[in-house]
């Protein structure tokens, strides 16, 4: 199987967008090695601004150029854009609309060893909440690639989350990307499993798992966490017994609750459980370790779908 | 030197607009009034004759721009705007009301005339920094006018966007600082000291000096050394008087951002209705 960084993915979409959208400028916070924007910066230098240890001003900034119509990239690490810059995202983007596309790397647990304080479970909760904004959790780099040219082409504020670990290409995935569209990955009737971002490999191991105990998966792959595709939703609540949806981020405020709480207020009762880092910290570690250790794998995903076809959805 | 006469009518809008913000602060019976007297004239010796601006083609690209990071003065802002045919007059009646485009801040998609959205403090250097060097990317020539709340400064982005406009050279950023002494709490220099002040600015690379804010002659003589500065951004540190022209209000902190009642109001009105 091949890895490749989602973080790569992203860069190298600016890169080719450059030449598309004269508009088109690069910010980061002294962290463009690690985001991978050095490499736009060495092609394109007079495009590229680099804020230096100052997320804050970094939001603000990009607000200020997207007025003067430029469509500006601020990327900085996940844990940053979407706690230290939380008001700067929330007044200086969100709320005017600001055509910003905020690049956050180092998203989720993933990002290894700088440990809790780096790593973060909360950003898409704190992102989604806002109104305005669109949240974007590609899984691979392909993926990443797209969700780029997507947001530099869509109007308005959106979140990019990448991670920082080579991932699992997934070419399941791959193809045209939509904002706001799902993608079915494996098509099935007992059980839906919904995975965003590097979930999406696991969400298909977890089918392969399943099938071996003639339990037929629909894994479905929702790399837009908002707005969310409803009527792939709607679909499975109707064609399958209940969903379990798996996320690189915390069970609270993510895609879970997302999916969780629309289908709460349909009159589908179906059952949702949801795969994610259980409202802990992380800790310092290696990204697969660290996936295993907090509960993010295939096996994790198939488990919590036995639960639910078993109806004992209380059992631990 | 600006002459006499246009001063004088200048000093006759910084009144009227004093008087609207009274109006606007005690229909909504909520806003902030202290800040909004103190900044009077600033505001309208941009509007009324330092700025290019349009106010029937309020996106002309090439409009020099104003964004009030101290936004929770938006009374004089809203008012001035209102004045100057951007909207309707009777507009200001709504403001801080349920269906009005006149926030409680200013938001740049609602009402006609604003420039950027401002709010929480520290946030608008930034975004005028932003625009700034986007003007500079088009080459286009028009000035990027801000104005800070003294207490604002304590706020950590404003030193971040001082660092930041002064390694991009934004000469076409004029900055103010309303410095009055005066926030919610209490005086600055109890609540969190600011002084030396001037050396601050100095020394983070900026033109920096000192005005009096509540004088309008100074205030485009101010403008005009700015415009004069090359490679560097101007901080123009503006002393006023929080509450300036309402003797009852001035230098009083507790006016930061109490309504006046009836009996204040009329009071106030009457203060302002000297030389009309």
């Amino acid at each position: 199987m091949e890895f490749k960084q989602t973080r790569q993915g992203y860069v190298d979409a600016l890169i080719e967008l450059a030449s598309e959208l004269p508009n088109l400028v690069v910010l980061d916070s002294d962290v463009a090695k690690a985001t991978k924007t050095c490499d736009f910066e060495k092609l394109f230098p007079k495009r590229f601004f680099n804020c230096g240890t100052q997320e804050q001003n970094l939001m603000s900034v990009a607000a200020g150029l997207a007025l003067e119509g430029f469509i500006p990239f601020p990327t900085t690490f996940a844990a940053f854009a979407a706690t230290r810059a939380s008001d700067q995202v929330r007044n200086s983007i969100a709320y005017p609309k600001a055509n910003v596309k905020i690049g956050a790397t180092h998203g989720g647990i993933t990002t290894g060893g700088d440990g809790a304080s780096h790593q973060i479970n909360e950003d898409i909760a704190i992102m989604r909440s806002f109104p305005n904004m669109t949240v974007l959790v590609p899984g691979d780099y392909e993926e990443a690639r797209l969700a780029t040219r997507a947001a530099a082409y869509s109007t308005g504020p959106v979140y990019l989350r990448f991670g920082r670990d080579t991932y699992p290409v997934v070419p399941e995935i791959h193809g045209k990307f939509e904002i706001g569209k799902a993608k079915l990955l494996v098509d099935g009737k007992d059980v839906t499993i919904v995975t965003t971002g590097i979930m999406a490999s696991e969400g298909i191991k977890a089918a392969a798992y399943l099938r071996n105990e003639s339990i037929s998966a629909r894994v479905i792959h929702m790399p837009t966490v908002k707005p969310l595709d409803t009527e792939a939703l709607l679909r499975a609540a109707k064609e399958t017994r209940g969903i379990v949806t798996a996320e690189e981020h915390s069970i609270i405020g993510g895609l879970g609750e997302a999916v969780a709480g629309f289908l709460a207020e349909t009159e589908h009762r179906v059952r949702v459980r949801r795969v994610g880092v259980k409202d802990v910290f992380g800790e310092s570690g290696q990204a697969q370790e660290l996936l295993d250790k907090y509960g993010l794998r295939g096996t994790d995903i198939a488990r919590e779908a036995r639960r639910i076809l078993a109806g004992n959805s209380n059992a631990h | 030197m600006i002459d006499a006469k246009k001063i004088q009518f200048l000093n006759g809008k910084a009144r009227q607009i004093r008087r609207q913000i009274l109006t606007m602060v005690h229909r909504a019976n909520s806003g902030h009034v202290g800040g909004s007297l103190g900044a009077a004239d600033i505001v309208v010796a941009l509007y009324y004759e330092a700025m290019r601006h349009n106010p029937k083609n309020p996106r002309w690209p090439e409009r020099d721009r104003f964004i009030l990071s101290k936004g929770h003065c938006a009374p004089v802002l809203y008012a001035t705007l209102a004045d100057c045919g951007y909207f309707a007059e009777e507009d200001l009646e709504g403001f801080r009301r349920p269906g009005s485009h006149l926030q409680g801040h200013p938001n740049h998609t609602k009402t006609p005339g604003l420039d950027a959205s401002t709010g929480t403090l520290g946030l608008g250097l930034s975004t005028a920094a932003g625009m700034a060097l986007g003007a500079k990317m088009h080459g286009q020539s028009q000035y990027y006018y801000t104005l800070c709340g003294d207490g604002e400064l304590q706020e950590g982005q404003i030193w971040e966007a001082a660092l930041f406009c002064n390694k991009y050279k934004l000469d076409n950023l004029i900055g103010f600082i309303d410095r009055n002494y005066l926030q919610t709490d209490g005086n600055s220099e109890d609540v969190m000291p600011l002084d030396p002040l001037l050396p601050k600015w100095q020394a983070f690379g900026w033109n920096a000096f000192e005005i009096d804010g509540n004088d309008i002659a100074q205030i485009l003589d101010a403008i005009s050394q700015a415009k004069n500065t090359r490679g560097r951004p101007t901080m123009i540190v503006a002393r006023t008087v929080k509450g300036k022209g309402v003797p009852f209000m001035e230098n009083v902190a507790s006016w930061h951002g109490t309504p006046p009642n009836d009996g204040e109001y009329n009071m106030a009105m009457e203060a302002l209705a000297d030389g009309i």
